[in-house]
This record gives C-alpha cells, structure tokens and sequence, in this order.
C-alpha cells in the first residue's frame, strides 16, 4: 500500500482481494471520504464490494463479476470493462464504468447511479429495484427482465426482449428496440418524464437530448391473471 | 315380478370424483390450481423405516441419566462464526408475505428458546423476526426482493436458495390478495398485483458462477457468515456435489413433501423425488468428496416426529429443518376453526389456500383482523414444546440404539418394511440382509 | 459447467508462444473447472501423414514398443512420441483408420486424431494436467481448452473436454444440455456413437454429423441452435480456425478479444489478462444465437 498526498493506491500484484476489500470496507465505514485507486485488477471478482459509506475508488483496469456489488453511499470508477453483475444490488452512490459492462449490470439494484460509458451486454438492469442506469452505447437481449423499480436509460439500441414481464421501471432508449418483450410497451413521453430524463443524462455527463428518446413501460395486463393473456406467460 | 339385475354403479379410478372436479374446475377458470403446502399423495416415507435397537449385541443408554448429545454445529467449513445449535431441528425458509408478521414473530421466540434457528424467505427480513430469532438464516433467492446488504450483514448465516422441494425448477407465486401495502412496499412492487418470483437468479446461472455468487458474499460479510446453499430433491447425487464444489459451508435438501405458500399443484405433486430417496444419494456425494459432516447436510420436506429425526440424521443428515409441521405447532389448520375452514368449502387438515390470504388461523394472512387471531407469545412457547418433543423422541430412539450423541445414529441402525423403502433408503428389508441394488447379490 | 479458453493465432511470429499463452489462460480458470482439464492444439502437419492422439492408464508398459508393433500392423513407418499418459502417433494418411482400429485392440484410449490436431486431457488441476504434458512448450496456429467442474457425468479422462468426434475437429462446452440423450439415440440410429456418457460429446457428434452430411462447419453450428436443447457455449476447433457460438438464452459467459495477432476467446475476462496487447485490444461479448468463426 502506497499512500500520496490524497490518494492511497493498491497494487493487486501485491496485495490480495481480501486485503483490499477489508481495507475499502472499513475506509467507507469511517466516513472520512478517503479516496483509493486499485492497480492492476487483472479482471479480478468481488472487487470494491459491500463498501457502506462516502469513499472514492478508481480502478486501473478491468474487473470480473460483482465489482462494487451492493454499494453504498461510495464512488466506484472503473477505467476499463467491468465483468458480470457489475454493482447489482446497489443501494446508493455512484458507480461509472469507462469501458463495457458485461451481463447483469445493475441487477436487483435499489438505488445510486450505474453509468456505463460503453455497452452493456444482456440482462442489464434485471429485476432493477429502484437504481437509474445510464448506459451510453447498446445493451443486449432480455434487458430490464421483470424490472420494478428504477429508470434505465439507453442512448444507442436495445437488443431483443427489452422489459419482459415489465413492473414499474421507466425505460429510455434513444436508438432502435429489437424487440419487445411481454407486457412492455412504448409509452407517451410526459414533461415528468423529460424532467426525469434531464436530470439523469446530466448527472452521467450524457450528451444527448431528453427529446430524443422514447419511453417504454409495463402495459400492465400480466399484473393480475387474465385467461385470455395466457399466451404471454 | 322381479326386477331384472342391474349391476352397481362404479367410479372410475383413473377418472376418479376428484379428478373430475379438477377438470370441472379448469375448464371453468382457465387456470392451473394453486395451492400452499407439499405433497399430498402418498410416497415412501419414514414411516417404512423401523430402528432395529439394542438389545444383547448392542447396549442402550439409560434414559435421561446416561448423556445423550443434540446438539449441531453447522457452517464449520469456511465460515469463521458457524451457528452452533442446541438441537437439530432448525425452521425452514417461510417468507413474510406468505405468513403474517405474528407468525413469523412466533417462530422466532419458539426457535429461539428451543436454541435453534429461523429462516426468512422471499420478501426480506422483517424486525418481527430478527428481533426474536437469536440466530436466523436470511435466505438469497432469485427474485431478491427486499436483499440489502445491511440484513445481510445481521444475518448469521446466508442460505442461497437455488430450488425448494415442492417445485425444483420453479420460482415462486404470491397472488395479489396478499399483496398488501406493507408487503408490497418490502418488494418494491404495486399493491395488489400477482407477484411472480424468477425461477433462476438473476445474476449467475450454474455452480461455476455460483463459485463466484459465494465469493461476493462472502467478502461482503467479511467471511463470517456460513454459507447454505438450498436445492430441491431433483438429482441429490449431482446437485450436492456441485453444491459442495461451488463452496458450500452447508446444503440444505428439500424432499418433494416439502411445504410451499403457492405453486401450482402439478408441480406440487409431481415434479421432485420424495425426501425418503434423497438423503442416501446426497450423503453419498458428500462421501464420495470426503466432505461428509465437513459440509453439513440439513434435510427438510415431511418431517414431524422425532422418528423422523432420527431417521434422517441416521441416514446421514447433521440436522433437519420444519416448516409445515411448524405452521401447524404455531396453530395452522387447528380445528377450532372448524366451522371457518367449512366456510371456504375446505376442513381442518386440508386448507391449503394459503395464497388466498383467509386463513381462519391467521398464519397464512396479511388480513390485519385475521392476524390479530395469532398470539405470537403462545404460539411460540408452542413452537418450543414441539421442538422440545421431536429432539426428546430423537434422543430416546438414539439411546434405545446405543449411541450418545444422535450424530452417531447410522443406516446400520434401520431396516425396511417395504421394498421400495428399502432401495430408496439403502437399508435392509425388514428380517432380510438385502436392499434392492445391493451390489454383490 | 467449466471454463473454457481458445486462442486462434492471425500471425505466425507467436507460434511458438501458443502453449505457454493458452496454459496461462487454463490455470486461470482453474476455479470454474477443477475436475480436469484439457486442451487441442493445432500444430504442424506434416503432408501425407495423420496424428493420432491415444492416451492409456498404463503407458509404462502400453506404450513400450507401441512404435514398433504399429509399424508391423500397418506395414508402414510409424513415430510415436509419449508425453505422460498421452501418445501422439503419427502414421500415412491411407492407414489412419486402420492404425485407430488396432490401437483401439490394444486397449488405448483415442483422443483424437487429424493432419495437425493433438489433444491432451487429463483427470486433476488445470496446472497439474499442464505441466504433465509440459503444454507451455507446445506451439501451433490455434487451441482451444477446458476446465471442468463435472455435472452429471463421471470425473474421468474420457469425460474431461476437449471432445473430438472427426478428424481435426473438437469442442469444449460451458453448460448443461437437455436433450442430449435423446440426440445420442438419434445419433446412433445414422452410425454416430459416442463414447461417454457426456453432453458434450453429444453436441460434438452433432457438428461432425452435420459437416459429414455436407454441411459447413457454419452451418452445423447455426444448427445446433435449432437442435441442441439447454444451455451452451460451445468453442470448436478446426484444422483451419475456430467457431463460437451460444445458445438462444446465452446465460453461460463469454468474451471475446482481438487485436492484429490474435483472435481469443474466455469464460471470464482473467483469462485474458496476461496476453499481450490486451489493453488495446477490442473486448466484446458475442451474441446470443450468433455463429462466429475464423479461418485462416
């Protein structure tokens, strides 16, 4: 562990996972909105994960599954692709990737900010619980399956089945949509929703314009059982 | 002038009263039926299995004086706090939304005295039950709903759910009567709608993933918590040792009988293999890996006596875990409410709709008149008497074989009344030295 | 459930360099498969000649004068080189189904079999099965690898991947299918057997299947998309290139990397981390339901 003036830096060369989570771990616990930068990730899992409090980590690299999973309050960036389940469960904070996400980013997230600069593959935002999630370039199939809470905005295309079994997540996709899935539908682009939109492209640093989207919902016909929807199920 | 001979009416047996009334009903709601609880159809259970006892080539303990040990440490493989036990029966998986917040108060002071554990379920973790469980399982499944990292930190151990018993391969179903504002506000869905649970996570599929699922939550919970991972009676040989491989602490196997709030009946019924023929081929993973009793193994799905108990730890099983047989400690299905349960065109014994959200009982409700019908107070301390029987009939038939400590129960201890016992449990037919599939014969 | 590795060379300065970079990729793997591991590799072909990869339980004494007592069979010269458990022999093309015959007499195992195709598998750790076999020394154009975490088949050689059912062809999985005994009793209705009770070799007996009918390798693996039912990536290898390709639901990881030398493929991005140029290399996830292939 090297420590300059404001930042204190780990080398996964040297140091090892559980090392660098209990040091991340109790740093976000202290409060003291210390600020760390991990080296060489080397695609390593579970990195910055579980961190419950005001931090700033920078990693130099590209992570394996569950990077800053189930984040609170904390800063996570990660300056190259994340794997797998990239902050799922986020509760709070903010966690950025530079390059792509792999399946399942943000899964099961309840709240904070997900952006990903680059693509993000299939699954994104499965299940999301109240989580904004701003990817800047595609995301692939079954994205936003059963999601219920949350906003998740895409400004290149979406791939097949985007919001199958939709609850009550709000889904912005500037480019094409492959393909719906059951139960999700466009829906009107309300001044709440260009309000809402706004403010998510500005907080990612997004350059794009809330007009250009379309806004995708739940039709809402499989929320209670209907024999004649069966074929949806 | 006599009559001519008529011969008797006769019902059919392939198209039985009850099937037709099955048919009737689907032809009439375009619905499949749901229902609460396990299976209902006879299978090979328990009951065909006897202890043989001592008698001249074994000696029994004395009972009570002679010490005969229940208690259980489970999570002893990579966890640093495993939960230690006092008896080895623990509370299965019951979620809050299935039951009422009474209910899940009640199990916990009933465990909790008993010096055992609970288990949450879909939904989250109430502070119903973690303020009166002492030790208390909070459950991972796939649908995640009200999963935060701060229960999972006050958890004390983290069962991965990856199936249950009464449906291996399905996810959950909550309808929407019990979908009320408080429940639905723990899920993060609108009041009122069908609830559908996924039926693989969403986040990992398989036990090379899983591996990595393990490592996550380990690291977030600073390697403390034991680590279960839960499957349904599907292929217990494969399923265990995958479970094992992924990095299991604990496997929890759930028989076919095991209990459900709502699924679909033909998945009740007729998916997943009785718990009777499921420990034998998970045992047998878990030897074949070396890692018996490394990894513990907790069996659940039809068990109601101390018998039981003892059979499935002789099996080799290191606990148990009861939720139907608890449901109906707590009050469920009592027939006090007789003259209720015939209201809603079913008796004591058979309600199942607990999906409905009407339980006479209480339990099985978010209805907040109904619930009011449950004293967590006594239906804990009732709780705690039924547990305090199962572990006193289990260590009595455990001295009756001569062991002090019930762990030491084994298969030897067994034999089988019928055949299909006997090949299941891998025990000898009742006065024989044989077991359908016993090499060598 | 496994991790499987491929790296497919565009350059012929790294050849030299295949095993030792693919052996890095295979250690990495190491948590998603500890069962066994295995790897192909695509080397030299010598014209006119087939190499047959056979592996035996006993090679002290099977392998003893195996080069001689082929050679007397076929009335055709014969070398044979032994790495550990594994034999590669290398016999005239005209005599390569009557040398696999008499091996399979003698009771060795075939691995496999082709112009320039060896594989070399092996019950245990990625590390331990490589350095058995000294797979850092071994060159080529192209290899695929695997480890496995065996599902419901036994932990055995003949179980561990990859699975070669034609000539210089082979395939690794990462998943479960669900139809497969019924496409082995399919299989076996045309003459296609395989020779474990594996899932995986089912779905390579399908490829060969479909290329023996007439198909190209793109084909039969836009076929198994139809025909294979459950949960798949699968890597194949051929003498010229290697494919990918995922089922519909695609839930089982991928990645791919290329840069100008080489095209690589990994369960997990780790794999990926020590081959040169990877930071500029462009990292992407192949499609569901998408055949991808490279030949040279």
């Amino acid at each position: 562990m090297t420590t300059t003036l404001d930042k204190t830096v780990l080398d996964m060369t040297a140091t090892d996972l559980r090392t660098v989570n209990t040091t991340l771990q109790a740093a976000a616990k202290a409060q003291a909105n210390g600020a760390y930068v991990i080296t060489n990730p080397r695609g390593s899992h579970a990195m910055a994960c579980g961190l419950d409090g005001p931090l700033s980590v920078t990693i130099k690299g590209s992570t394996g599954y569950y990077c800053a999973g189930m984040n609170k309050e904390a800063t996570v960036t990660v300056e190259g692709s994340a794997g797998p389940g990239v902050a799922e469960n986020m509760m709070s904070g903010t966690v950025t990737i530079e390059g792509d996400a792999s399946q399942y980013a943000g899964a099961t997230g309840h709240g904070g900010l997900l952006n990903i600069k680059g693509n993000a593959s299939s699954r994104c935002g499965i299940s999301m619980k109240g989580i904004d999630i701003v990817v800047h370039g595609n995301i692939g199939h079954m994205s936003a399956f059963m999601a219920q809470k949350g906003n998740l905005v895409v400004l290149g295309n979406a791939g097949d089945a985007l919001g199958d079994s939709l609850y009550e997540a709000r889904l912005f996709v500037r480019g094409e949509v492959k393909s719906l899935g059951a139960d999700c539908i466009e829906k009107e682009m309300r001044p709440e929703h260009i309000e809402t939109l706004k403010a998510l492209l500005e907080k990612a640093g997004a350059d794009a314009k809330p007009e250009e989207f379309k806004r995708y919902g739940s039709a809402r016909k499989l929320y209670n059982f209907n024999i004649d929807h069966a074929d949806a199920y | 002038m006599d009559k001519t001979p008529q011969t008797e009416p006769r019902q059919s047996w392939t198209f039985s009263n009850s099937i037709n009334s099955e048919i009737r009903r689907a032809a009439a709601t375009g619905i499949y039926d749901i229902r609460g609880g396990g299976a209902k159809r006879r299978v090979p259970h328990f009951d065909d299995l006897l202890f043989l006892g001592a008698s001249m080539s074994r000696y029994p303990l004395e009972g009570y004086r002679e010490k005969c040990e229940t208690s259980v440490t489970l999570g002893t493989r990579f966890a640093k706090k495993p939960i230690e036990l006092k008896i080895p029966v623990t509370i299965a998986g019951m979620s809050f939304g299935a039951l009422s917040g009474h209910a899940k108060e009640a199990l916990g002071r009933g465990a909790t005295m008993a010096g055992t554990s609970t288990t949450t379920g879909d939904g989250g973790m109430t502070e119903e039950e973690r303020g009166h469980s002492e030790k208390l399982v909070y459950q991972y499944l796939p649908s995640r709903y009200g999963m935060n990292p701060d229960d999972l930190r006050r958890a004390d151990a983290i069962e991965v759910v990856v199936g249950q018993g009464a449906k291996p391969g399905g996810g959950g179903m909550l309808l929407g009567q019990k979908i009320t504002e408080r429940v639905a506000g723990m899920r993060d869905l609108p009041v009122g709608i069908d609830q559908r649970s996924a039926c693989r996570h969403p986040d990992w599929t398989g036990p090379d993933d899983l591996e990595i699922k393990i490592l996550e939550l380990r690291e977030i919970t600073n390697w403390e918590k034991p680590i279960y991972i839960k499957i349904g009676g599907a292929r217990p040989y494969y399923d265990t040792a995958l479970a094992v491989k992924a990095g299991a602490d604990v496997v929890v196997l759930d028989g076919m009988q095991g209990g459900t709030a709502a699924t679909q009946d033909v998945f009740i019924e007729h998916v997943g293999q009785p718990t009777l023929a499921c420990i034998r081929p998970a045992v047998q993973a878990l030897q074949d890996l070396g890692m018996h009793r490394e990894v513990q193994l907790v069996v659940s799905g039809g068990i109601r006596t101390g018998a039981d108990v003892a059979k499935a730890l002789a099996l080799g099983a290191d606990a148990v875990a009861i939720g139907t047989a608890a449901l109906i400690a707590l009050g469920d299905n009592d027939p006090r409410w007789e003259a209720e349960y015939q209201k809603l065109g079913t008796t004591t014994g058979a309600y199942d709709d607990w999906h409905e959200g009407r339980d006479p009982a209480g339990i099985t409700t978010q209805d907040p008149e109904l619930m009011q019908r449950l004293d967590p107070v006594a239906a804990g301390r009732r709780l705690r008497n039924y547990l305090s029987v199962l572990t006193l009939e289990c260590q009595t038939i455990a001295r009756a074989c001569g062991h002090n400590h019930v762990h030491n129960l084994e298969p030897e201890d067994l034999c089988a009344l019928t055949m299909e016992a006997a090949a299941m449990a891998q025990v000898p037919l009742a006065g024989t030295n044989w077991y359908p599939g016993k090499p060598g014969f | 459930m496994c991790g499987i590795v491929g790296l497919f060379l565009k350059k012929d300065d790294l050849r030299p360099k295949l095993g030792d970079m693919l052996t890095d990729m295979l250690i990495t793997m190491t948590d998603r498969g500890p069962d066994s591991a295995g790897i192909a590799i695509y080397g030299d072909a010598a014209e006119g000649s087939t190499k047959i990869t056979v592996q035996s339980k006993a090679p002290e004494t099977e392998f003893d004068g195996l080069e001689a007592a082929l050679s007397e069979t076929l009335g055709a010269p014969v070398t044979a080189t032994v790495v550990d458990t594994h034999a590669v022999l290398i016999v005239p093309e005209d005599k390569a189904s009557d040398a696999i015959a008499a091996l399979e007499d003698r009771g060795l195992r075939i691995m496999g079999s082709g112009a320039s195709m060896e594989i070399y598998k092996e019950v245990g750790l990625p590390r331990d099965v490589a350095a058995r076999f000294n797979l850092r020394s071994m060159g080529g154009s192209h290899g695929i690898g695997h480890t496995r975490m065996a599902t419901e088949s036994a932990v055995t050689t003949m179980g561990a991947h990859p699975f070669s059912t034609a000539e210089d062809q082979c395939l690794v999985h990462n998943g479960s299918l669900s139809n497969h005994n019924q496409m082995r009793r399919k299989l076996a209705k045309k003459g296609v057997f395989t020779r474990s009770e594996n899932d995986t070799e089912v779905g390579a007996a399908y490829i060969s299947s479909r290329i023996a009918d007439g198909a190209s390798l793109g084909e039969a693996l836009e076929g198994t998309i139809d025909d294979l039912d459950g949960f798949f990536t699968f890597v194949t290898g051929t003498r010229n290139g290697f494919g990918v390709v995922r089922d519909p639901i695609a839930c089982k990881p991928a990645v791919m990397a290329e840069t100008d030398d080489y095209v690589a493929f990994a369960s997990e991005y780790r794999a990926f981390a020590d081959l040169p140029g990877i930071e500029a290399a462009r990292v992407w996830e192949p499609e569901p339901a998408t055949v991808y292939f490279w030949e040279r």
